[in-house]
């Protein structure tokens, strides 16, 4: 045996390395085939990211399409709901620069709910079929109304309203939705230590 | 003598009680005007029970608790409703919140009140019934409902009582003189709290700088099994974690209630508000409230009625406006500063500070974090400040979260020992209230997501359904049309039509062997469309249609045959008499 691997070292290494190969290849296939994952599981967490406005502002028709759009490549400044924030969530989830919202899909708004002002609603229901969440109630001929906790803002309902008897509220910034700030970074702007100030402070 | 255990950190601020413990509690009498917010505890706004212009007396409840966790409010003294609207109340951020504002009348009537005669034969959930309808919120600070506290985790035995009367915050003096001079009702309070909680032991913990008290409490105490515990002073040693951990050695779990090892803690000024409201029958009206600081002249401590003017409050204790820059409520380590003196006493106003500008300056500006440490040796959570403060201006929320963000107290020892003076619990503020902010706003998405995708699904079987019907009418459709090219040979109907045209045609041919041309227009179409009757008869039983229809097409078929019949007989007769 120890003749033979001396005798045909060349032949010997490629025995043992196809040995080694095989079982290894073989192994690795089954795993693929065992723990085979459904769907593409990045367009899960990309989704879970996205403010789920459904409002269709970044030009697709929802936010699951936009979450699948972005995983094939798609630039991720689209999204006016998620704001700056929501971005920066993006670009850390899938390590990328985080560029600024691109304006053409519209800007980051306070975030507000859609009123009906129901002496004005004839009971069309084109809202009723605009709205993404199933947030507005009602029936044909029949006053509708908008279910303020489900309703996301998205602004859809607006524009089918024959009527206008649709606004966009914003949400109350009373006492409830108050909440500490961090405080501003002071110390750069004071001049403790007069070196610590920019060149251009300093030449003025 | 039992032994004091103690907890990581703290500090030892200037303590500056004296100047309020000078005089014995005064009342603050009866404002001209109440102004009572509806939300002054944690939880849910009471919901207003009165109008405006009704009359009102005292101790009449003028909104009730809208959910478990929330608290009636009572009328402070009577009077009329002059308004209910959004008034500015003490709260940091200087924002209006709904008020009921009363026009006090100076008469102080009460609507009829009554305590229970003897607790003892009280059922514990009454008691609590009786707590929650006093509008009774935790005093010593954070304003939790009393009732619910004590009602606690179904299934959760309590081992041990602590009654807190710490009060390790500098300046404040309110539970102080409430042990010296309220001694009996304190303990009459914890008496009614042993009765509903059952627990082995009750401790009340005072810090030892507090001698006066001490003894008052030890009197009162004598016989009854409360055990007075005093512990070196030391801040916070007042906050619930830490002084169950002084009194017991026992820390609570991380994100934990009390409760989860067997202790319920309650303030000095609970338990006499529980002792009023079981004892007497008078609910949560008024409250102990400290005015101290170098701006006014007579530093002391007040009872006085929710809901009257800070104002009103610093005139009778001679504020010196001029005097003082910032106006705090609550202590100089974790109150905070007043928008304007306007805003009413609430049932948490344990302390109005107006300093002078020397005696609490504005801090200096935040260096950068020189990463020292003091902080962490000083929190008493055992937190690492400096590493939150880093994640916190970074906004990294997860990392917050791992190093146990929410354990913090927000005591301000972290601040207080700060060599660069950086606002440090401003920080985590803003962080928690960012985080919770964030999941409820994921919280919220995630139910959108769901109701979208409910939607999409929906629309899709209804599209698929409606795809379903459609298929269906027109595969139904593409048999007919087979069926009628075939020409239904096969068809046991349409067979038989066949034969009986077939028979007819025969009948036909052997009854008029020469028609008149004449009479074979009309009689050529009369067949035209008895075939064309009997074809649609056939397809309509083909396809199984209404038994209307059906009956309205044998109708037509026999009204046409009649008529062929007619006719045919009339041209026979014709043909029969041109042959004669």
């Amino acid at each position: 045996m120890v003749e033979l691997i001396a005798q045909h070292p060349l032949l010997a290494a490629l025995v043992a390395l196809v040995g080694l190969g095989a079982p290894f290849g073989a192994l690795l296939g089954f795993a693929a085939v065992r723990f085979r994952t459904e769907g593409n599981p990045i367009v899960d967490q990309i989704n879970a990211v996205l403010p789920q406005t459904q409002c269709g502002q970044c030009g697709y028709p929802g936010c699951r399409p936009y979450a699948e759009a972005i995983a094939n490549g798609e630039a991720i400044n689209k999204c006016p709901p998620g704001g700056e924030a929501g971005i920066q969530a993006l670009a850390d989830l899938l390590d990328v620069e985080a560029p600024p919202l691109d304006a053409e899909h519209g800007e980051e708004k306070v975030k507000s709910v859609a009123f009906i002002r129901e002496d004005e609603c004839i009971g069309c229901t084109k809202c009723i079929q605009a709205c993404p969440v199933d947030a507005i109630l009602g029936a044909a001929k029949q006053m509708h109304t908008v279910i303020v906790s489900e309703c996301t803002g998205c602004d859809l309902c607006v524009e089918p309203c024959p009527v206008d008897c649709i606004d966009m509220i914003p949400l109350a910034a009373g006492l409830q939705a108050w909440h500490w700030r961090l405080p501003e970074p002071a110390s750069r702007n004071l001049d403790i230590i007069a070196t610590d100030s920019e060149p251009a402070e300093r030449a003025a | 003598m039992r032994r004091v255990y103690g907890f990581h950190g703290g500090i030892h601020p200037a303590e500056n009680k004296h100047q309020s413990l000078r005089s014995r509690i005064r009342s603050a009498g009866i404002p001209p005007q109440l102004t009572l917010p509806l939300s002054q505890h944690i939880g849910a706004p009471s919901r207003p029970l009165v109008q405006v212009g009704e009359r009102v007396r005292k101790g009449q409840m003028i909104a009730e608790a809208s959910g478990y966790v929330s608290v009636p409010l009572h009328a402070p003294s009577s009077g009329t409703v002059a308004a209910i609207e959004d008034r500015p109340v003490p709260h940091p951020s200087g924002l209006s919140a709904p008020c009921i504002v009363i026009d006090c009348d100076g008469r102080d009537e009460w609507i009829e009140h009554r305590g229970v005669a003897d607790f003892r034969d009280c059922e514990a959930t009454e008691l609590l019934e009786l707590i929650r309808n006093a509008g009774i919120a935790g005093m010593g600070g954070a304003g939790f409902p009393a009732a619910v506290k004590l009602a606690g985790k179904p299934g959760a035995s309590i081992r041990t009582l602590i009654i807190n009367g710490t009060e390790c915050e500098p300046y404040i003096t309110a539970d102080d003189i409430l042990m010296q001079e309220r001694a009996t009702e304190i303990l009459e309070g914890i008496a009614i709290l042993r009765h509903i909680l059952r627990p082995e032991d009750v401790l009340l913990g005072v810090e030892d700088n507090k001698p006066a008290a001490i003894a008052a409490l030890e009197t009162a105490a004598a016989g009854t099994g409360v055990e007075v515990v005093t512990f070196p002073t030391k801040y916070p040693s007042g906050g619930e974690k830490q002084l169950i951990e002084t009194l017991t050695g026992k820390q609570v779990p991380s994100g934990g209630l009390p409760a989860d090892i067997g202790i319920v803690c309650q303030n000095v000024g609970t338990a006499v508000a529980i002792s009023d409201a079981i004892l007497r029958g008078r609910p949560l009206l008024s409250r102990i409230t400290t005015v101290t600081g170098e701006a006014v002249a007579g530093p002391q401590n007040f009872e006085v009625l929710l809901g009257t003017p800070m104002e009103y409050l610093l005139d009778l204790a001679g504020f010196q406006p001029g005097r003082c820059e910032r106006l705090v409520m609550g202590g100089p380590m974790m109150g905070f500063t007043l928008a304007s003196t306007r805003v009413p006493v609430v049932k948490t106003s344990n302390c109005l500070l107006a300093p002078s500008v020397s005696e609490l300056p504005a801090p200096p500006p935040a260096q950068s974090c020189i990463r020292c440490g003091l902080c962490a040796q000083a929190c008493p959570a055992s937190l690492l400040p400096q590493q939150l403060f880093w994640f916190a201006q970074g906004k990294e929320f997860d990392k917050l979260e791992q190093h146990n963000l929410f354990d913090c107290i927000e005591c301000g020892a972290c601040s207080w020992v700060c060599p660069s003076h950086i606002p440090l619990v401003q920080y985590y503020r803003a962080s928690k209230a960012e985080i919770l902010q964030l999941r409820r706003d994921h919280e919220r998405a995630e139910q959108a997501r769901l109701r979208f995708e409910a939607r999409q699904t929906r629309i899709a079987r209804e599209e698929e359904e409606r795809e379903a019907k459609r298929a269906a009418r027109k595969q139904a459709a593409e048999k007919r049309a087979q069926l009628a090219a075939a020409g239904g040979g096969e068809d046991p109907i349409q067979a038989a039509i066949e034969r009986a045209k077939a028979k007819k045609a025969a009948q036909q041919a052997g009854g008029e062997p020469a028609s008149p041309a004449s009479g074979a227009a009309p009689l050529e179409t009369l067949r035209q469309k008895l075939a064309k009757s009997e074809q649609r008869l056939a397809q309509g039983l083909e396809a199984g249609e209404d038994a209307k229809i059906i009956t309205a097409l044998e109708a037509s078929v026999a009204r046409l045959r009649g008529k062929l019949a007619a006719a045919e007989a009339e041209t026979a007769g014709a043909t029969e008499s041109e042959t004669r």
